[in-house]
């Protein structure tokens, strides 16, 4: 069944959206090729792909892909299918190799994807051209970085990278700049996560000021009653912190925090920390030794910049959420219409004190762990959604908050009132019709 | 590659009380031991599985197979002592809507040996197999691994100092694990 335009603007109405969004799968296929299938898709970091012949196995939407470091010292994204008949060619999730050889019947390909050697070739027809481009490993057309950041399109052409990340970059660049020795790299592992929902909830979660003092409030009760007075390595400190902080009042929401969002679906939440060891204090030692490394590299007037950058959650649509203070960026991979996987990263800041990496891991454990006290309650909401959804009960989902309210903003934004205002919603949707129609029916629901 | 299994920040602390009133830790006892800690999980007694452990002691389910620190690399859990009584606490809170319903666990171990012993018999690493099926809502799921206890005798009573669970699917996709394994 395919989805016309018509139908699908009616899909978004100011302040609504259609259940169906979320639960119809030909509108998940539809998505798959009109939003994974055009748009700047995230698909790995430099540090992850350091050598040549160094591979890193992901996926652009449903579509299984390579990133690759040729000899040339090019990062290629191409697509992990034998253009024999189909086989895929790299099993690991990563590794180095020279070149790629499916096990099958041995086509052996360069790092670029170009078929190099076919075995029994005489056995095939005349016409068959192992140099036809065609007949190889396909590179997925665009591929750019953004400081470290690879991103692919399967659009031939389109706005440049840096043209749909527009003034978002500045969440890449808080990534980076936080580094003072100016590079940061993928280290720690990786957490992967799944729940029985649709992949959009992911994002529509991530930003979501309203939630944490209701959905994560036995975390937040239980971490206040904890006594500091137990043993922790270290650990336990960084995570009933965070957990504490998960219950700022509403009335701190409401005035303290604020959302932006920008053109493309792309957002953020500000930062809603006010404790002393979440934040820039000098009174935390490592945070002292940090900002020490920090302003020997670049300066006290460039560090006191750098720092007064504070952001939480940054989206860039359609597919990562990350955040800059403990180095965390999520990938969000689409299964199906009623299925999602999340891949967890964490960075080290090149040049800072070991300690902040080990903070960034404790970090990570506690809001991206499979088994921290947080994250589990998300996950329970996503799966709670997606049951929800199927009751077929009340037919459109309001996402008005804020609504009224919300104000433009510079570089083409537009920001809450405040932070709990659900506008980074609407502007995700916004994007979302948009390249759903192929930008014919833009800013429907602004 | 052999396993880091014990670091050594948390040597375990040798016992106070005159020893020889009670029999060494031998591979019967560390049995029975982990097969309370089992009856314990599996009947949702948190408060009294959170007894077991020392207050120094910690938790720990790596997400790599061969992961060889808690503290450079991610983990599915791991707690120090001040984590895992939160931890507990949270699950024990009407409001854990991830529990909501509530898991139902049922665990089998088998294959214990006893890999380290010290001296005197007071201290082990306790090296053991297990299955959970969990239930909760419409699906059961079925986790398997390896599980090192450190275990230490403190006046005659048993207590882990700490407790390593390697699970088989430590690196797949998971949905939350709430119950501890
Ligand atoms: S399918 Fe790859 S060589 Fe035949
Ligand atoms: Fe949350």
């Amino acid at each position: 069944m395919s989805v016309g335009e018509g139908e699908l603007v009616q899909l978004i109405e100011p302040g609504r959206v259609h259940r169906r969004v979320y639960t119809d799968p030909a509108i998940f296929d539809l998505e798959m090729a009109r939003i994974f299938g055009t748009a700047w898709i995230y698909v790995g970091h430099e540090s992850q792909v350091k050598n040549p012949g160094d591979y890193f196995c992901t996926r652009i939407g449903r579509k299984p892909v390579i990133m690759v470091r040729g000899p040339d010292g090019e990062v290629r994204v191409i697509h992990n299918q034998c253009a024999h008949r189909g086989a895929m060619v790299v099993a690991l999730e990563q590794g180095n190799a020279p070149e790629f050889q499916c096990c099958y019947h041995g086509w052996t390909y360069h790092l670029d994807g170009r078929l190099k050697a076919v075995p029994l070739q005489h056995g095939y027809p005349r016409e068959f051209d192992p140099a036809d481009p065609k007949t190889s490993m396909l590179q997925v057309p665009r591929v750019e970085s953004y400081r470290g950041f690879v991103f692919a399109s399967e659009a031939p052409d389109g706005p440049d990278l840096t043209d749909s990340l527009g003034y978002m970059a500045t969440s890449l660049d808080d990534m980076v700049d936080r580094a003072p020795d100016g590079e940061i790299e993928v280290a720690g592992g990786v957490f992967k996560h799944t729940y029985d929902g649709n992949w959009k909830l992911y994002f529509e979660n991530l930003c979501d000021a309203a939630h944490p003092l209701f959905t994560h409030r036995s975390s937040i009760e239980a971490a206040q009653q904890q006594s500091d007075a137990a043993h922790s390595d270290g650990t336990g400190e960084i995570a009933l912190r965070q957990m504490r902080q998960n219950g700022a009042p509403y009335s701190f929401w409401e005035s303290q925090v604020g959302i932006w969002t920008y053109p493309n679906g792309h957002s953020f939440l500000g930062d809603y920390h006010d404790d002393a060891k979440l934040v820039a204090a000098m009174n935390d030692p490592t945070f002292r030794d940090y900002r020490g490394a920090l302003e020997a590299k670049k300066g006290k007037a460039r560090t006191d910049e750098v720092l007064a950058v504070r952001r939480w959650n940054s989206t860039i649509y359609p597919n990562i959420s990350f955040m800059s203070q403990f180095q965390q960026l999520r990938v969000v991979h689409p299964i199906a219409v009623d299925r999602t996987v999340v891949h967890a990263y964490t960075f080290r800041l090149k040049g800072a004190p070991e300690r902040m990496f080990r903070n960034a891991i404790s970090f990570a454990n506690t809001v991206n762990g499979t088994g921290s006290l947080v994250l589990t309650d998300d996950l329970e909401i996503y799966n709670r959604i997606g049951i929800g959804l199927a009751s077929e009960g009340t037919e459109w989902l309001q996402v008005g908050r804020g609504f009224t309210s919300d104000v433009p903003d510079a570089h083409g934004g537009r920001r809450g009132k405040n932070s709990t205002s659900e506008v980074y919603i609407r502007n995700m949707l916004d994007a979302w019709l948009a390249y759903m129609t192929n930008g014919r029916a833009a800013q429907a629901a602004a | 590659m052999k396993r880091a299994l014990r670091r050594d920040r948390h040597p375990p602390k040798p016992a106070p009380a005159p020893r020889e009133k009670f029999p060494p830790l031998d591979l019967a006892r560390c049995e029975r031991f982990l097969m309370h800690e089992a009856r314990l999980l599996d009947d949702a007694r948190f408060d009294d599985w959170l007894a077991l452990f020392t207050e120094d002691a910690w938790y720990w389910i790596p997400t790599e197979p061969d992961q060889q620190s808690p503290f450079d690399t991610v983990s599915l859990i791991y707690d120090d002592r001040r984590l895992l009584e939160t931890r507990v606490r949270r699950l024990a809170s009407p409001r854990i809507y991830s529990q909501e319903p509530p898991s139902r666990t049922s665990r089998m171990i088998g294959n214990v040996t006893q890999e380290e012993t010290s001296t005197d018999g007071f201290v082990c690493t306790v090296r053991s197999k297990f299955m959970v099926l969990e239930n909760r809502r419409d699906s059961q799921r079925l986790f398997g691994g390896t599980a090192h206890h450190r275990l230490v005798q403190l006046d005659g009573k048993v207590l882990i100092a700490w407790k390593r669970v390697d699970l088989l699917n430590c690196d797949a996709p998971l949905d939350g694990i709430l119950v501890p394994l």
